[in-house]
This record gives structure tokens, C-alpha cells and sequence, in this order.
């Protein structure tokens, strides 16, 4: 089984989210970096699957030069080979962005086949588009399904009449969920939820500082949404009205509770 | 010209949100000089059409396959991907719920056009269409410019709430029979279990959340305890669903899930942005916290400064013996 994962480098914000002067980007200067979460659950499940039916993991990335960093993190949790796509852009807008990966993509599989399974997030953690994972299985010709919080494939015990290469995907709804049958190759919008994503062992992360990655040209046209600004939407500030202080404040929390009607 | 609404319905059974994505697409109709229609596709399709003239649809097209009988994302976007190229469609609405962006981005794809997903606020011209949109689950916005031969757009949800047009347009009904190859049904729904569940996280009338300062799947029993006596149910943050304490299903936030209570209580959670957006649309907020700086506390509406190892027992206590039990 040969799987493929996209993972975007995102900022992780505190309390609030601050703009660059230019309104071009988040202001990240004193913040971390991680990989979306929907994004680090679709890495565990390509590592859970790979590791229950042999194969290999890839991680892909398009972004700074320094989103080597979430990379070698996927290495450090089980993923086998990374690859870079370098800009010097803050961002791309979905269109060029989709059009990168499915070069990229392309070029690794003119040597070693189809992905059998190419993973991407539901929707990016910060731009939120809804939309790169859908255009880049188009492009590739390849089924795709998004809000995927449940795979069963191969050999998986749950489901009994899966065909040879065919797997199922499972997606809330209200109250239960739908499940679709894909013939692989294939896409998966995957979201949180759909596992628990491990945390790297020392091992992983020693390994993982040399892992080898490799770089991939970043090819592609700009697209029909540009940005203006990014700017915070208006807030209501409310006073806060401290209750009290311990177990004391009870009998004034069930005040509120009260006049709220919440206690009927 | 025509600005097309995706119309949701689920077997037969029309989407709220896709009365809040006409009731959204009736103004901007009117601003761009373009009439409104709308498409329902699917298996039920016809039992939802009347109706939707009353929310301004001059035209509603019904299309039907063979393989279009379940939702299917790849079925339903080559569907409307079809109509704007022998309509005349110049605009695609839908509503941001997870069937509207992923039907807009087969759509888009299939098109090679943009697609602005969840926005606030539409603005056409000539020009290029000037859109809000939002960023973050909601943390940001982003203004941004269209460029565009067919502009894809999904409206967030909750933007503007459904209401019917001052007059009602005819609705007319029109047949729309697209060409779909059999390949397409390879993501059409194939089952569909449910899960028979009481009220849930997005619905409850109380949530008592729980983050980090818990600190352990067994000191949530009192949160249960006082949640049971609300009659409401436990939500926690991501810190809490990362440590395995609770399944994910209870996460409130970005990548959780939004709720909109009577009341919420939320002990032992700083208030992350992230974890706010899930929590903003609760009518009234209560922190439980031992810091009183915490940004969930100078954010909610009341506060508890105090341990809720402490706090949350007691205010069930309290809660018991005013009813006498
Ligand atoms: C892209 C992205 C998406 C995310 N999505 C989500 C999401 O959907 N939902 C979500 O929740 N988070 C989300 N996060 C994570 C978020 O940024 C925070 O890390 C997380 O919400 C912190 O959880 P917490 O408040 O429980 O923990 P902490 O930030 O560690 O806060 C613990 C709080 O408990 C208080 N406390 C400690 N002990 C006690 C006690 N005994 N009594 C009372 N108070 C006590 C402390 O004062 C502190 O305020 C996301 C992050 C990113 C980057
Ligand atoms: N710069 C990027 N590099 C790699 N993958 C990306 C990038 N941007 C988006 N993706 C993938 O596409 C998914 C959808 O992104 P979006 O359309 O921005 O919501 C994300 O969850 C990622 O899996």
C-alpha cells in the first residue's frame, strides 16, 4: 500500500489572531508552527494503515523553505519519505496551489506508479478553501471524498465484503453515518476525529532529524482569488461578572442558572 | 443571465440551509442583474421544488439520472458543472455546510474556475466581485477579489437567516437530464447507518465543557453529574480529546464541533481561539477557572474563579437541594 499525505505549515495562535501591517498574513512572529490537525490525523491513519498492510508513507508540502519542519514531525511519527515544495510566497491561492501538488504528485508517479491512497485534510486549519484536495484528485482523474472520519481497507476485520482493492469511507451525519466504496487509486478528505494521532517517541525524533527530504519544483499558474486583507472580525466586549471566588459562588452560579430558566 | 442556488435536500427532505443560501443570493441577484434560479438533484428531488418560488427562484431545476438517486459529491458537481455550461449560469451559490463546499469544489474544479468558500458578505461588479470570506473556522476574515467567468461562491452558514421573498417568484419548474458517465456513482453514498442518539453537543440546551485542568478521563464524572442534572451533555477542548480522555465526538471548536446553548460552562479551558469560535455562539458563558487572567474568563459573561474540583460538585449540590432531592 502506497499512501500519500498533504500537510500544510500553520501558524498556532493563542488567545487571538494578529495581522501582519500589510494585511497580507498572520502575524506570527512570536508563535509556534504546526500541521493542520485534520492533516496530522490523515498522517496517523496513512501510518496505521501502512503499518497493519506493509507499504509507505509520503508527506508532501507546499510552503516556506522552514515547513521542512512539520515534514520531519511526519517522519518522527511513522511517515517514510517527505517532500518539499519550496515558495517564497506567503501562500498560494487554492487554484496554483492544487496545480503545484499535482505536478509534484504526478512526477513521483512517473517512477513508481499510482498512490493507491492519497490523503489530504478536510480543510486547511488557516485559509479554510474547502477546495485543494477536490481539484488535485480531479486533476489526476481519481474518486475523492471529503469529512472522512472513518477507512476500512484490506484486511480490516470490520467489514466483511470489501472487494480487492476497494475501500470504504465513513462520513457523520446527523445522528449516524453514510459510507461510500472507492475503488483505489484514490482520494480522502480526512478530518479530526478519525484517530488519535500518536505523539513521536525520542527514537522517532532522532530518526527523524535525518530523514531525507526531497524537493519538488513549485509549478503553477495564479488563480482567480487574490487576496485584499486579512483582518480580525469585530468583537463584542462584555464586562466578565465574577460570581465568587471557590465552592462558595455556587449558591450565586444557581442564581443564574435560574433566571436563565435553565433549572425548570 | 441566471445566478444558480445548489439547493440541499436529503432524500427528499430540504436542507434549512438552503433557504438561508437563496434568502442570501436574492440581493445579490437583483445587485448583479441576474435572475435567480435554483437546482435540486437527486432521488425526492420534486417534493421539495414548491416552495422554493416563495423564497425568489424565478426558475428551479429538477435534474435526474439513473445514478443520481443518494448524494453523491462527483455525481452532483459534474450535475451542475453541466447546467452552467447550457444555462447560462453566470454565479453558483450554495450554503458552507460540508455537502455545499464539497459539491462548489467539484464544481470549481471541473469548471477550472475559483471558489470562494464561506462567505460573509458579496459584493458584484464589473470588474471583479469583491467577498468576505472566512478564515480560521471564523478566528479571521479575509477580503479578497474575484476573478472569475462563472464566480463559485459558498456563503458561511448562519450569515443571514432564512426568509421568504416580499413577493414570490414563479418557481417555475424546468427538467434538467445531464450526461453522466456510470464512473460517477463510484462516490455515491453506498449505506447509511444510524446511530440512534438523545440530544447532542450542536443541540443541547447545556453544555459543561472541560479542558486541560481537569485533568484525567475519571474527573469527569462530576462534570457528567452536573450535566445529567441540566439536562445537558460534556463537551471538552482539544487538549482534553489529544490526552484520550474523551472521544472527539465531545470536542468543542474549529475542528470540533460549534455550539450554541442556553448556557455554557466551561471549567478548566484558557480559551484558545481555536476552542472560542466553537463556543461564541453559546448565549451565555461561564468560566470555571483558577486563573482569573484566563482569556475565557475576561471573555465570558460570568465567571467562578476557583479550582473546579471544587466548584462544579458543589454547584450540584446546590442545584439538588433547591429542588428538594
Ligand atoms: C488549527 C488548530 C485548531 C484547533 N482546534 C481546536 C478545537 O477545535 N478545540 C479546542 O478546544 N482546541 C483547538 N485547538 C487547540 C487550542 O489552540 C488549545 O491548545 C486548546 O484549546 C487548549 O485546551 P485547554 O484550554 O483545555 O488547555 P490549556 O490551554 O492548557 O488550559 C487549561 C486551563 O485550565 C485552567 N486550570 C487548571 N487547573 C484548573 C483547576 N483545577 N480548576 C480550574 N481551572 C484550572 C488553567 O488556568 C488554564 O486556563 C486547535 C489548535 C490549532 C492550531
Ligand atoms: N500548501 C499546501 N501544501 C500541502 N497541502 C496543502 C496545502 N494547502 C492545502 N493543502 C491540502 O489541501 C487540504 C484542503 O485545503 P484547503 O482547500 O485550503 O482547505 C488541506 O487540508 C491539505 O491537506
Amino acid at each position: 500500500m502506497r499512501i500519500l499525505v498533504c500537510v500544510k505549515r500553520v501558524p498556532a495562535p493563542g488567545a487571538r489572531i494578529n495581522v501582519t501591517t500589510d494585511g497580507q498574513s498572520v502575524d506570527a512572529a512570536h508563535l509556534g508552527f504546526t500541521t493542520s490537525p485534520h492533516e496530522e490525523c490523515a498522517v496517523e491513519e496513512a501510518v496505521q494503515i501502512t503499518d497493519r498492510l506493509g507499504g509507505e508513507v509520503t508527506v508532501m508540502t507546499l510552503g516556506p523553505p522552514e515547513a521542512e519542519e512539520q515534514l520531519r514531525y511526519a517522519s518522527s511519527v511513522g511517515a517514510h519519505r517527505l517532500v518539499l515544495i519550496p515558495i517564497s510566497e506567503v501562500d498560494w491561492d487554492p487554484q496554483r496551489t492544487a496545480q503545484a501538488l499535482t505536478g509534484a504528485i504526478s512526477a513521483l508517479e512517473e517512477g513508481d506508479g499510482a498512490f493507491d491512497l492519497i490523503l489530504f485534510g478536510n480543510e486547511s486549519a488557516d485559509a479554510g478553501g474547502f477546495q485543494v484536495g477536490v481539484r488535485v484528485a480531479h486533476a489526476l482523474g481519481r474518486p475523492v471524498v471529503n469529512g472522512i472520519k472513518g477507512i476500512d481497507i484490506g484486511t480490516d476485520p470490520k467489514v466483511v465484503d470489501l472487494a480487492e482493492g476497494t475501500l470504504a469511507a465513513r462520513r457523520e451525519i446527523d445522528g449516524g453515518f453514510e459510507v461510500y466504496r472507492l475503488p483505489m487509486p484514490a482520494v480522502l478528505g480526512v478530518k479530526e476525529g478519525i484517530n488519535l494521532p500518536r505523539y513521536p517517541t525520542m527514537k522517532g525524533r532522532l530518526a527523524s532529524k535525518k530523514a531525507e527530504v526531497a524537493q519538488s519544483e513549485p509549478v503553477g499558474d495564479v488563480g482567480g482569488q487574490v487576496r485584499v486583507r486579512l483582518h480580525r472580525p469585530e468583537e463584542q466586549i462584555s464586562e466578565t461578572v465574577i460570581l465568587g471566588t471557590g465552592p462558595e459562588a455556587a449558591p450565586a452560579v444557581v442564581d443564574l442558572l435560574e433566571e436563565l430558566g435553565v433549572l425548570s | 443571465m441566471s445566478l444558480l442556488v445548489v439547493c440541499e435536500h436529503d432524500r427528499g427532505v430540504l436542507s434549512a440551509a438552503s433557504l438561508e443560501a437563496l434568502t442570501f443570493g436574492r440581493p445579490l441577484a437583483t445587485a448583479a442583474g441576474l435572475d435567480l434560479a435554483a437546482v435540486v438533484i437527486g432521488a425526492g428531488a420534486e417534493s421539495v421544488v414548491e416552495g422554493l418560488g416563495a423564497y425568489g427562484a424565478a426558475t428551479v431545476h429538477v435534474a435526474s439520472h439513473p445514478i443520481l438517486v443518494d448524494f453523491g459529491p462527483e455525481a452532483w458537481g459534474e450535475t451542475v458543472a453541466q447546467l452552467v455550461r447550457s444555462t447560462g449560469v453566470s454565479a453558483v451559490l450554495a450554503c458552507g455546510t460540508e455537502r455545499g463546499n464539497e459539491v462548489l469544489a467539484q464544481v470549481a474544479a471541473r469548471l477550472d474556475q475559483p471558489l470562494v468558500a464561506n462567505c460573509r458578505a458579496v459584493e458584484p461588479s464589473a470588474d471583479g466581485w469583491s467577498i468576505t470570506r472566512v478564515q480560521w473556522g471564523g478566528s479571521l476574515l479575509e477580503d479578497a477579489r474575484l476573478t472569475a467567468d462563472v464566480q463559485l461562491i459558498t456563503v458561511a452558514h448562519h450569515v443571514v437567516e432564512a426568509e421568504p421573498a416580499e413577493t414570490s417568484a414563479a418557481g417555475e419548474v424546468s427538467a434538467f437530464a445531464p450526461e453522466l458517465d456510470e464512473s460517477l456513482a463510484r462516490t455515491v453514498v453506498a449505506d447509511r447507518v444510524v446511530l440512534t442518539q438523545g440530544i447532542t453537543l450542536s443541540t443541547a440546551p447545556v453544555v459543561v465543557g472541560g479542558g486541560r485542568g481537569v485533568g484525567s478521563a475519571e474527573a469527569f464524572a462530576p462534570l457528567e453529574e452536573l450535566a445529567g442534572e441540566l439536562g445537558g451533555v460534556v463537551g471538552c477542548s482539544r487538549a482534553v480529546t489529544n490526552n484520550g480522555w474523551r472521544p472527539h465526538r465531545d470536542q468543542v471548536g474549529q475542528t470540533g464541533t460549534r455550539i450554541a446553548p442556553d448556557i455554557y460552562i466551561a471549567s478548566g479551558i484558557s480559551g484558545a481561539i481555536q476552542h472560542w469560535v466553537g463556543a461564541m455562539a453559546a448565549k451565555n458563558i461561564l468560566a470555571i477557572n483558577t486563573d482569573a487572567e484566563a482569556n475565557m474568563v475576561t471573555r465570558a459573561g460570568h465567571a467562578v474563579i476557583g479550582d473546579l474540583h471544587q466548584v462544579i460538585p458543589a454547584i450540584t449540590e446546590e442545584v439538588r437541594r433547591r429542588r428538594g432531592s
